[in-house]
């Protein structure tokens, strides 16, 4: 049987990444991920992979690109101020439609910030965050087994899509220790990537990575198949759990980190014998958005739980689509709601049970 | 059962091992473990603690909010976390270095002179077993045993000389407070 280990998340992701076959690594230290950094100096050798510390978070997305380029397993992580600096070789990698994964363990901003738990770059994550009209494929763990398990996918699904995947964690998922079964290594890539430059071959025609369109008929052309790349990403690859959300007339909707407060949360209210549940998004896009629509439908009132002043939250409304009421909690700067705190927000939703629900807010017409 | 617990004091008193030591134990008697550690500028220098989390159910919030036990080896831990403890909960207090108590009434309180009994027995980094052993004797939450099967996990073969004696500070800790009256 395979057996648990104790491991910090920021190890189980560059664990669970050699495991997928990343054997390129490319990277620039910042707090709250460098344990990520460490591991891969440490181990990428053992496997003949490659592990460098670029000059720059912008030297390192380059070399990303590079890597990518070849048909390699390649991967950086950073936080916060490091991703922004990384957002112009996320686009580049996006419009040559190639695989990549990219780690951001949040920490605080806007500007240096600090380094204490946050998830306030959700919306640089799943709206694109660099330049042009595409999209990440965003995941978000919430304990230090699913760091480790959805690496895997992230590879995978970075190669199915040829698309960058972003795995966005914080400081809290990044940090702690939680005990992990690793996935076994995988050899090889799944896919064939027939588009990978390693030279002309006995092709008719060379092979081309750009982003460059610049005839507004083929970039037009060029911006619709990712559009549909994104649909079928959203019919297939949409990814969330529910917890106790079955009966729930308060659904709390909540990733990562603040899913586990709302947890807690949520049992705390069950056994005050309020029906509370809670949504956790696993992909934050594709966003399950049916799910939420489908309690919404069926008169589940919502809040938003999250460790920013709101941005996620945009995401749950367009997904209720005026259909019950949506609240917002949160916590920034890297302060962390307390359990108890989230649970007076459910008692104080469940104190507004008789009167007005849906009919403030839109009513359900 | 789910036992949070913090573990706090100077950086260099073995707070961050002694919550991984516990971790560790807890996963090797098949319980749902969480170990958080404060990451900040306290690392360098400061004040050091971490949370950590056994619990026979799936833990949810891996943040510790109402600890329901606090190991404190320094003075400005006891002023923090003192007042956080769930009622009932166990404060266990390195006497050596912290004056007085908290004046809580709804804890229990423990003092214990750690660095004193972990110098008598020619090792003052053990300190912070003597006191894991006596929360080990108030709560039972984990066995002795597992945090030496532990340990060994965690100490290179070269530093395996050392079990023993983590070993006797473990149970000298548990003897102190099984032993003495607790009525007081």
């Amino acid at each position: 049987m395979t057996q648990k280990v104790l491991m910090k998340g920021n190890e189980a992701i560059a664990e669970a990444a050699i495991r997928a076959g990343c054997r390129f690594f490319f990277g620039y230290p910042i707090t709250p991920q460098n344990e990520l950094l460490e591991y891969m100096a440490r181990n990428l050798p053992k496997v003949d992979g490659v592990f460098l510390q670029s000059e720059s978070e912008i030297g390192a997305i380059n070399m990303v690109m590079g890597a990518a380029c070849t048909g390699a397993r390649v991967m950086t992580s950073s936080s916060g101020p490091g991703i922004s600096l990384k957002q112009e070789g996320i686009s580049y990698i996006a419009g040559s439609e190639l695989p990549a994964v990219i780690v951001n363990i949040m920490r605080t901003g806007p500007g240096l910030g600090g380094i204490a738990p946050t998830q306030s770059d959700y919306y640089q994550a799943a709206k694109g965050g660099g330049h042009g009209d595409y999209r990440l494929m965003v995941l978000a763990p919430s304990s230090v087994q699913e760091m480790a398990d959805l690496m895997f996918l992230a590879f995978d699904k970075a190669d199915e899509y040829r698309n960058p995947v972003m795995v966005l964690g914080d400081g809290v998922l990044g940090q702690m220790m939680e005990p992990v079964i690793l996935p076994e290594p995988k050899e090889g890539n799944a896919v064939e990537k027939a588009w990978a430059t390693t030279g002309k071959g006995n092709n008719p025609e060379s092979k081309l990575i750009t982003s460059l369109y610049i005839k507004p008929e083929e970039a037009e052309k060029f911006c619709e198949h990712l559009a549909a790349k994104y649909r079928t990403m959203a019919e297939k690859d949409t990814r969330w759990e529910s917890y106790r959300a079955e009966d729930a007339e308060i659904i709390t909707v909540a990733y990562g980190t603040a899913a586990r407060l709302c947890m807690a949360a949520v049992d705390m209210a069950r056994d005050k014998g309020i029906r509370a549940g809670l949504i956790r998004p696993i992909t934050l896009f594709p966003f399950p958005s049916a799910p939420i629509y489908a309690a919404a439908e069926k008169g589940a009132r919502f809040l938003t739980v999250e460790l920013s002043t709101g941005q996620m939250v945009d995401d749950v409304r367009l997904a209720v689509n005026g259909k019950s009421t949506v609240g917002f909690y949160g916590r920034s700067g890297g302060m962390v709601p307390d359990p108890r705190d989230i649970l007076s927000q459910i008692e104080q939703i469940e104190s507004e049970k008789t009167g007005t629900t849906a009919a403030t807010e839109g009513g359900a017409a | 059962m789910e036992h949070r617990m913090i573990f706090a004091g100077f950086g260099g008193q073995g707070v961050m091992l002694m919550g991984q030591l516990v971790a560790y134990a807890g996963m090797l008697e098949g319980k749902h473990v969480a170990w958080i550690p404060s990451y900040g500028p306290e690392m360098r220098g400061g004040t050091a603690n971490c949370a950590v989390t056994v619990s026979d159910k799936p833990i949810a919030s891996p943040i510790v909010y109402e600890p329901t036990a606090a190991i404190v080896l320094n003075q400005p831990s006891l002023e923090k976390f003192a007042p956080q403890l769930t009622p009932g909960g166990q404060l266990l207090i390195n006497s050596s270095l912290i004056s007085g108590i908290s004046p809580r009434v709804d804890i229990n309180q423990v003092c214990m002179k750690a660095n004193d009994l972990a110098n008598q027995l020619g090792n003052l980094k053990v300190a912070n077993m003597f006191l894991l052993g006596a929360l080990i004797g108030l709560t039972g939450f984990i066995h002795i045993e597992s945090v030496v099967g532990a340990l060994k996990k965690v100490l290179p073969p070269h530093r395996h000389n050392l079990l023993e004696v983590n070993r006797q500070a473990l149970q000298k800790g548990l003897e102190y407070v099984t032993s003495c009256s607790q009525g007081a």
